[in-house]
């Protein structure tokens, strides 16, 4: 039975965060340091012909003033519009782009200079100083006009169409083509990005916020030319991420070549304007969606077609329509993502990449066809429901998706839905319910992690993947738990450093079952240990005991079948003269996974209250229904649907990065323009966890949870206003203007 | 943020003096704009002359109205008893403002002062013809979805973007105000801020160096129907697309005066006589507040993003004029 | 702050947590309570965690400065002496004039509680409370702050024992990266001072009546200047009501059981698949 898993456990790492003793990595006392101020650039696109940093030189207190001029050849090369395209978060070749290594200018806000001071005070007033002298050239900042020359990305064959989606276009008896805009948008996690470096000798030691300790420590020492081994990544502590801190981004490298160069620590952080251009972003995503069906509501023909932008110096892929490949049984398809290139810094993957893009376009696609038709949307979705996977014809390992359909269906109320839009009110307020369905891939990566348990009962967990909020510390330290059989509170836990096993970055929801694997392992390999140990005195109880029938529990070593046969874990210890006992396991993807497709399931209910005379939108209520495999602890995957359902809040409402494409510049680089949710917009979120037992996917039998929350929501929201107001708004963010 | 001297003030005549003596040098209360636009290089002092030790936060009663301290902070001003039973309308644009602790922070002199949030003033790598005359404006032609739709020039289309000016002007306030010579004078709410003109730079009329005392306002007649609407991208921490600050003194169901002042549609809080003129001897309803709002925005010119803001406007009218009248 | 203190502000233990304690085996080898045991060893966990951050800075700590490491000269205009009390305590500084609080905080004290989310007054991290009110410590200078008295995250808690606001956050899981959750508590604990006042807000319908009672609205509403970007915000206004008043909010989460799989299982007239 189990004692941890599955239940509601507070987070272990909670005492530290409610009283500011968690550290984030710009938090470090390190002695010595020096304070840099990155100065950026005003042009899209050109040159720079001269550059004079005198008189910010002349600032008491200044050290030094890095720009291309005097800044070393950072590796591996510079930035080129030749190259090889990205192969996905782990093995993808790092082309990224690295500040102050020649006078071009990429994109708007570019770094072009970095001030080192004794004060923080002294390097942002000093960065003001710096002036600058460019040769301007044409940019192109609009995806918009630049849609028609979108290209295959480099990346993966190029899609195949199933059966023959135009022919089958043709003949459909009910049609609906529609187009969708996702604006720019940006991450914008609490923590700015910011890192501390010092180097001693040859070796470097850098404080960061990272989702990924080893990529980046490669991204480093690629950079300076050393040995891997040489850099310490730290990052115990990360304040939120949503994919910002996956790639290389340019201040780390930035900030390790000035502590090099001036022989002491330097910190750099960047300021919230600096992250609009610093750290990638969800780019600009146009769709056009063609739906096909017969008058039953069968889907005879999709044609859903992504072009979004990405920058000149860099390929980035964020794969819009991947899942529709997947969602719907459908004989003839055609969805390609195409790509084009703008003057603008390189997105990147941003909470539920690509996915809530290219749902928010079909799941309202799927609504407009539902209306068409006449049929009620959550039935159309149950009428073309997948019971294989209808890409690659595999079996799925587990999906519970017609369940939580029905059952949130039940929950939400929905059969008292009226189908005609405009046709509910609360008082003054029209009433709108909307639904879609969501989807997450059951990833599983290679990791390694290490456990070192001690006679006194208390263990260590460690491994190198960062915990960037979704309670990671909490579930490595109940896994562990529950297979050494010792209680919570007797295990430490500790992440984010090379100086643990490596593990995947964390990003893609694939943490718990990668690293949970590996803790998982290395539990069962200290089982294994001390029953051979156990075993090695002849009167051993567990004589002729399978390795998969023992396990551990409150300081026993005993027999699953026979829980009487046992040996005291700490007697075995104490005889074989072991204070400890330490297991370092590297877990893999089953094969078996081969045999199946693996996806995460859910389906989102919501309400909204639209204010018909001022245009205004409350999301009042959601009801989240997930099917994600099993749940470690529901407490924190609750926490992560919420965050799911507030983060398709703002996508839906609120965000958009606005530029000023005449200047090719973001102007809206802050919290003040750029919105985000805050406490008055959320209302109720319920979550109901429909699990699934799946042995396919990982021994632990989970999936992923950080992106799935999100992934219909936004579609959800707006089919809601449709029905609410009667007015089907196409382009994000529903904003109050948009539905006067 | 350049270096500054920092100077505590101690009494007003001191401060004003300090102030006027350096054409460089700024006043300090609140802090909540002016360090955030030191920081981004837009507003450059060499000299803070900081005012928050000094006795000017007093709300009291005045020749049958109130009068605010200067110093006093908005959330003390909203949560006052005079200001709460006899003008709720200031309260609630106080507290549809900024958040508890901005709140917390801002004084009332600050509040009136503080300087438009258009994104071009903020870049100073942009044009900007408020924050560097003939550089041009950003925003006439660029991105422009929360400027101005009346009176703005061709060389700003910003807009003011506070809440607690717009209830003040619509409560006949008037700003008492301590020159560097120390001599003290009054301007009307109406007179205080500008339109751009050719000179957008100048948010107000007050001169260099003058202090703001007070915030005086006259015995009201709204206290019971008055209603501040704010109609924002979100629910709450945003400046308005559109507020309007309504109110109306009922007599048997008819109006007898109504103010009706619109925010962030303009350089300054926008007045509008025409619908307030429109409301007069007018019955409460839904129709007549209708008139009043194709009055109020007649002459509203919207640029390429925010036409929306014409028809937001009247509608946003309308529900003001109708909760104050408690007709919704 | 001193009368918010209860002698049971330890952490509370969620359903799951108080079955396991009765489910655990005697702890022979600790002379307590299991309860105490358990809820000293929750916030014991901060023991670690602080253990092994402390344990990269001593390392560093005795670090002397390179061979050839580069400084420059430190003269400082403006300088501006003060004693403020931080946490009870009387701090003197000299600083630069443009020094921030949060910035004096952080780089000068080594109080890294206090976060820097925007450095502009967009997002709340920054709250501190000054002579007992919240202020955003990012846009008030160091300097204005001679002779006041500022509580930050890490003056909340007395010893090992937690603020009753700290307890319920975790309670409701009102966090997860936990960069926003300083100010979030610091604005919270402020807040329960203003509801006893009866400060209005904007979603009082009636400014001129006085209530000291928050609705989870009014609650949400007066939380709305502190920014979660990972989106806790129920969990915040849930724990902000229990310290407030004392009412619990019910779960929102729960396992869909297997009765209930089966019933929609048969009246679909599917099978799982």
């Amino acid at each position: 039975m189990a004692r941890y898993i599955g239940k509601e456990m507070s987070r272990v790492d909670g005492v530290a965060k409610v009283t500011g003793k968690a550290k984030y990595a710009a938090e470090f006392a390190v002695p010595n340091v020096a304070y840099g101020f990155i100065v950026n650039g005003s042009i899209a696109k050109g040159a720079i012909t001269a550059i004079d940093t005198q008189e910010a030189e002349r600032v008491a207190g200044v050290i030094r003033v890095f720009t291309h001029l005097n800044t070393p050849k950072l590796g591996p090369k510079p930035a080129s519009n030749e190259q090889a395209p990205p192969r996905g978060a782990q093995e993808e070749e790092d082309k990224s782009f690295r500040a102050l290594q020649s006078e071009r200018i990429f994109f708007n806000a570019q770094p072009i200079a970095l001030v080192i001071a004794e004060t923080y005070e002294a390097a942002r007033f000093a960065a003001r100083l710096v002036k600058v002298t460019y040769s301007p050239e044409p940019h192109v900042t609009d995806t918009e006009t630049v849609r028609e020359g979108a290209r295959q990305p480099k990346q993966g064959p190029p899609p195949k169409p199933r059966g023959n989606p135009e022919e089958a276009m043709r003949n459909a008896p009910v049609k609906i083509e529609a187009e969708y805009r996702i604006p720019i948008e940006h991450h914008n996690p609490m923590e700015p990005h910011g890192a501390i470096a010092l180097w001693q000798d040859e070796k470097l030691t850098i404080f960061d916020k990272t989702q990924g300790v080893y990529s980046l420590r490669e991204h480093l020492a690629s950079t300076f030319g050393v040995p891997p081994e040489n850099v310490s990544v730290v990052s115990p502590f990360v304040g939120g991420a949503f994919g910002s801190s996956l790639r290389p981004n340019y201040y780390p490298a930035l900030t390790a070549m000035a502590a090099r160069e001036l022989k002491r620590p330097v910190k750099v952080v960047y300021t919230r304007t600096q992250m609009y251009t610093g750290h990638g972003y969800r780019p600009y995503t146009i769709q056009k969606i063609a739906l096909g069906a017969e008058q039953s509501g069968k889907l005879s023909a999709m044609i859903h077609e992504a072009v979004h932008n990405t920058s000149a110096t860099e390929e980035f892929n964020d794969n819009t329509t991947n899942f529709t490949r997947q969602v719907y049984a459908c004989p003839n398809l055609f969805a390609p993502t195409r790509i084009t290139n703008t003057d603008l810094s390189t997105p990147v993957w941003m909470r539920a990449p690509g996915a809530v893009s290219g749902m928010f376009a079909l799941e309202c696609a799927m609504d407009e066809l539902a209306y068409e038709l006449n049929i009620d949307p959550l039935e159309l979705r149950l009428i073309n429901y997948a019971d294989v996977d209808p890409e690659s014809g595999k079996p799925w390992s587990s999906k519970a998706l017609r369940e939580c359909y029905r059952l949130g269906a039940e929950k939400f109320g929905w059969k008292d839905r009226k189908m005609e839009p405009r046709s509910m009110r609360d008082g003054r307020f029209l009433v709108g319910w909307g639904t879609a369905t969501g989807v997450w891939g059951a990833f599983q990566r290679p990791a390694s992690a290490t456990i070192t348990l001690r006679a006194n009962g208390t263990a260590n967990v460690a491994s190198a993947t960062s915990d960037i909020g979704p309670g990671t510390y909490t579930m490595m330290a109940m896994i562990a738990a529950e297979y050494l059989g010792v209680k919570l509170e007797q295990v430490n836990c500790e992440l984010g450093d090379t100086k643990f096993p490596r593990a995947p970055s964390q990003g893609g929801s694939q943490t718990t079952s990668s690293v949970g694997s590996a803790v998982y392992g290395c539990a069962l390999a200290i089982g294994a240990k001390l029953l051979e140990l156990a075993n090695q005195d002849a009167k051993s109880p567990l004589k002729d005991t399978a390795a998969d029938d023992i396990e551990m529990l409150d300081g026993r070593l005993q027999r699953k079948s026979d829980t009487s046969r046992f040996v005291r874990i700490a007697d075995v210890m104490k005889r074989h003269r072991l204070a400890e006992m330490t297991e370092t396991h590297e877990s893999k993807p089953s094969p078996e996974r081969q045999k199946y497709a693996l996806l995460a399931h859910g389906a989102q209910f919501v309400e909204v209250k639209v204010d018909p005379d001022l245009g205004t939108v409350h999301v009042t209520r959601v009801n989240e229904l997930t099917a994600c495999g099993k749940i470690i602890n529901p407490k924190a995957s609750h926490s992560q649907e919420i965050g799911g359902v507030v983060w398709g809040i703002g996508m839906a409402l609120q965000e958009a990065t606005e530029i000023d494409h005449r200047y090719g510049r973001i102007m809206n680089p802050n919290l003040q323009h750029y919105h985000v949710p805050v406490n008055a917009d959320i209302h109720a979120i319920e979550t109901s966890f429909v699990e699934e037992d799946d042995k396919i996917v990982n021994p632990l039998g989970v999936k992923g949870m950080g992106e799935l929350g999100m992934v219909g929501i936004p579609a959800a929201i707006a089919n809601a206003v449709f029905h609410a107001t009667g007015k089907r708004v196409r382009e994000l963010p529903i904003t109050p203007d948009k539905l006067l | 943020m350049r270096p500054f001297k920092y100077t505590r003030a101690t009494e007003p005549n001191g401060a004003a003096a300090a102030v006027g003596a350096n054409p460089q040098a700024k006043f300090l209360a609140g802090g909540t704009n002016i360090l955030d636009l030191m920081k981004e290089d837009v507003e450059r002092p060499n000299e803070l002359v900081d005012l928050t030790r000094l006795k000017l936060a007093e709300i009291k009663e005045a020749g049958g109205g109130v009068s605010i301290g200067a110093l006093a902070t908005n959330t003390d001003t909203a949560n006052h008893p005079l200001i709460r039973q006899n003008y709720p309308l200031l309260t609630q644009a106080i507290v549809a403002g900024a958040s508890g602790q901005l709140r917390n922070m801002a004084t009332n002199g600050g509040n009136l002062l503080q300087r438009t949030r258009c994104q071009y003033f903020y870049d100073t790598a942009m044009p900007c013809n408020k924050r560097e005359p003939g550089s041009g404006c950003g925003a006439l032609e660029g991105l422009n979805r929360m400027h101005a739709i009346l009176g703005w020039s061709d060389k700003c289309v910003a807009t003011y973007p506070g809440d607690m000016a717009n209830a003040l002007l619509a409560l006949d306030a008037v700003v008492r105000i301590k020159g560097a010579d120390g001599v003290e004078r009054t301007i009307p709410l109406s007179e205080f801020h500008r339109l751009p003109g050719d000179t957008p730079q100048q948010d107000t009329n007050l001169q260099h160096g003058e202090l703001i005392l007070a915030i005086e306002l006259p015995k009201s007649n709204f206290a019971k129907n008055s209603y501040y609407l704010k109609v924002r991208d979100r629910a709450s921490y945003a400046f308005a697309l559109v507020a309007v600050a309504a109110a109306v003194e009922l007599e048997a169901g008819a109006i007898k005066q109504a103010r009706v002042v619109l925010g962030s549609v303009a350089h300054k809080p926008w007045r509008s006589q025409e619908a307030e003129a429109a409301l007069a001897g007018k019955p409460a309803s839904a129709e007549s507040f209708g008139r009043a709002a194709e009055a109020a925005i007649a002459d509203a010119k919207p640029l390429a993003h925010n036409a929306y803001k014409v028809e937001l406007a009247k509608r946003a009218i309308v529900r003001a004029l109708m909760r104050a009248s408690k007709l919704a | 702050m001193n009368e918010e203190f209860h002698e049971n502000s330890e952490p509370e233990l969620s359903a799951d947590e108080e079955a396991l304690l009765n489910e655990m085996p005697a702890l022979a080898d600790v002379g307590l309570t299991r309860r105490r045991f358990l809820k000293q060893t929750l916030a014991g966990s901060l023991g670690l965690f602080a253990l092994d951050l402390l344990a990269h800075e001593q390392a560093l700590a005795a670090l002397s400065p390179s061979p050839g490491a580069v400084f420059a000269d430190k003269t400082a205009e403006n300088l501006v002496k003060l004693a403020l009390k931080v946490n009870g305590v009387t701090k003197r500084l000299e600083v630069d004039s443009r020094v921030v609080l949060l910035d004096a905080l952080r780089e000068r004290l080594g109080l890294t509680g206090s976060k820097k989310g925007c450095d502009q007054g967009q997002c709340g991290a920054c709250t501190v409370l000054v002579n007992g009110r919240r202020v955003l410590s990012c846009l008030t200078l160091a300097a204005t702050c001679e002779g006041k008295d500022v509580t930050t995250i890490e003056g909340l808690a007395k010893g090992d024992q937690l603020h009753p606001m700290q307890a319920a956050f975790i309670k409701y899981d009102g966090f997860q990266c936990g960069y926003c959750t300083p100010g979030q508590i610091c604005s919270a604990v402020a807040l329960l001072e203003e509801a006893r006042r009866g400060d209005v807000s904007h979603v009082t319908e009636d400014v001129s009546a006085t209530t000291t009672q928050l609705t989870n609205e009014q609650i949400s509403e007066r939380m709305s200047g502190n920014i979660c970007r990972c989106g806790a915000y129920p969990g915040i206004v849930a724990a902000i009501q229990e310290v407030h008043s004392g009412k619990k909010t019910a779960q929102t989460w729960g396992f869909v059981d297997d009765q209930q799989l089966a019933r929609v299982r048969k009246e679909d007239g599917n099978a799982a698949v």
